[in-house]
């Protein structure tokens, strides 16, 4: 199992079924995108579970820093007023 | 001979439909083989994804051949209950692995071989054959897309690779032969609309196999002389251990299930 430590890692995004999001769903070693795709075909989707595929190069994604999660999120925390919770909305309307 | 043959009264769409199931089998036990040894855990998966598809392209087969004898045996029978000189699987099935690369020729060249096959048989004017064949084609199609991007890989990669795939190529290639040589069997059933004609067979063949030899910077082998006809029961040494081995459970235990 030795030559997979040469191939890059991709992570693979699975669209379940038309209409909704691609979901991240884990990653496989492959020697390119295209080997990537069959390989996600092959682990991810044998049991009928999406429609759509995609691969990235785990090296291509930039992450934020779990360090800085203060700095990034927590200033949400107190401005409650960004959720559009201050309507009335009449009961008629469905699907909102 | 086989004794099935030697009779000559079995009927020939249940003699063609068990050569077809022949080989799906024999092919998945050899594949099976890899698990827990390919190369990477994905080949793994990969490999043993399509040892599946075949395993259930040959439950069906022998499930019609089963009603095509009306001898009452099951696919468990077919499988497990026959001797070597039973089965009419191609030769080229039956072949040990080799390496990673001569497992892909092999796949390769009997991906292209089934497909063929199996796209015209879609169209059999058996019913049942048309449908089994038409479930088999998308399966077999991503057999293919697998096996013959790994022989480009392969062949147009490393010169050791190059080596082993080459070598691999010119050793499997007699045994490509009988796919296209129709004997009683295949006859009768491409006059009755029932199977493909061969010859239809080996040129569709070679259109599909020359661009992925060129992309693989392989060379096409020469033919030879020499012939295997598993199809007819007459194989090579390496079957008789290979049934040993996926018969031995139901022998030990007879009518074993999970």
């Amino acid at each position: 199992m030795s030559s997979t430590h040469d191939w890059p890692l991709y992570e693979i995004f699975v669209r379940a079924r038309q209409g909704l999001d691609h979901k991240h769903v884990g990653s496989v070693h492959a020697a390119d995108a295209t080997m990537a795709l069959e390989h996600a075909r092959d682990l991810y989707t044998r049991r009928m579970e999406g429609v759509s595929l995609w691969v990235v190069k785990s090296s291509d994604i930039t992450a934020s820093d779990p360090g800085e999660n203060d700095s990034l999120f927590a200033p949400a925390e107190d401005k409650v007023y960004r959720h559009p919770t201050f309507y009335d909305i009449p009961k008629e309307v469905e699907t909102l | 001979m086989s004794a099935v043959i030697a009779a000559g009264t079995a009927h020939p769409t249940y003699l063609y439909t068990l050569r077809l199931a022949d080989t799906a089998l024999v092919l998945a036990q050899r594949l099976s083989a890899w698990i827990g040894h390919a190369p990477a855990i994905e080949e793994d998966l990969g490999i043993s994804n399509i040892a599946l598809d075949l395993i259930g392209q040959a439950r069906l087969l022998y499930g019609y051949a089963g009603e095509l004898e009306g001898a009452g045996r099951s696919e468990d029978d077919y499988a497990y209950l026959r001797e070597e000189c039973d089965f009419l699987n191609a030769t080229m099935a039956e072949l040990p692995n080799g390496d990673f690369g001569a497992t892909i020729v092999r796949q390769c060249l009997m991906d292209i071989w089934r497909l063929e096959t199996f796209e015209r048989l879609a169209a059999s004017s058996d019913a049942r054959l048309a449908a089994i064949a038409a479930k088999a084609v998308k399966e077999i199609r991503y057999h293919l897309k697998y096996s013959s991007g790994w022989l480009v890989r392969l062949g147009d990669g490393t010169a050791e690779s190059h080596r082993r795939v080459a070598a691999a190529l010119g050793d499997l290639w007699p045994y490509v032969h009988e796919w296209f040589v129709a004997d009683e069997v295949e006859t009768a059933l491409a006059a009755d609309g029932v199977a493909p004609a061969v010859d239809d067979l080996k040129a569709a063949f070679e259109a599909r196999l020359t661009p992925i030899l060129c992309e693989a910077q392989l060379e096409r082998p020469l033919d030879v002389a020499y012939r295997w006809f598993g199809k007819r029961a007459q194989h090579s040494e390496h079957l008789g251990l290979l049934l040993a081995e996926m018969q031995s459970l139901h022998r030990a235990h007879p009518g074993a299930s999970w």
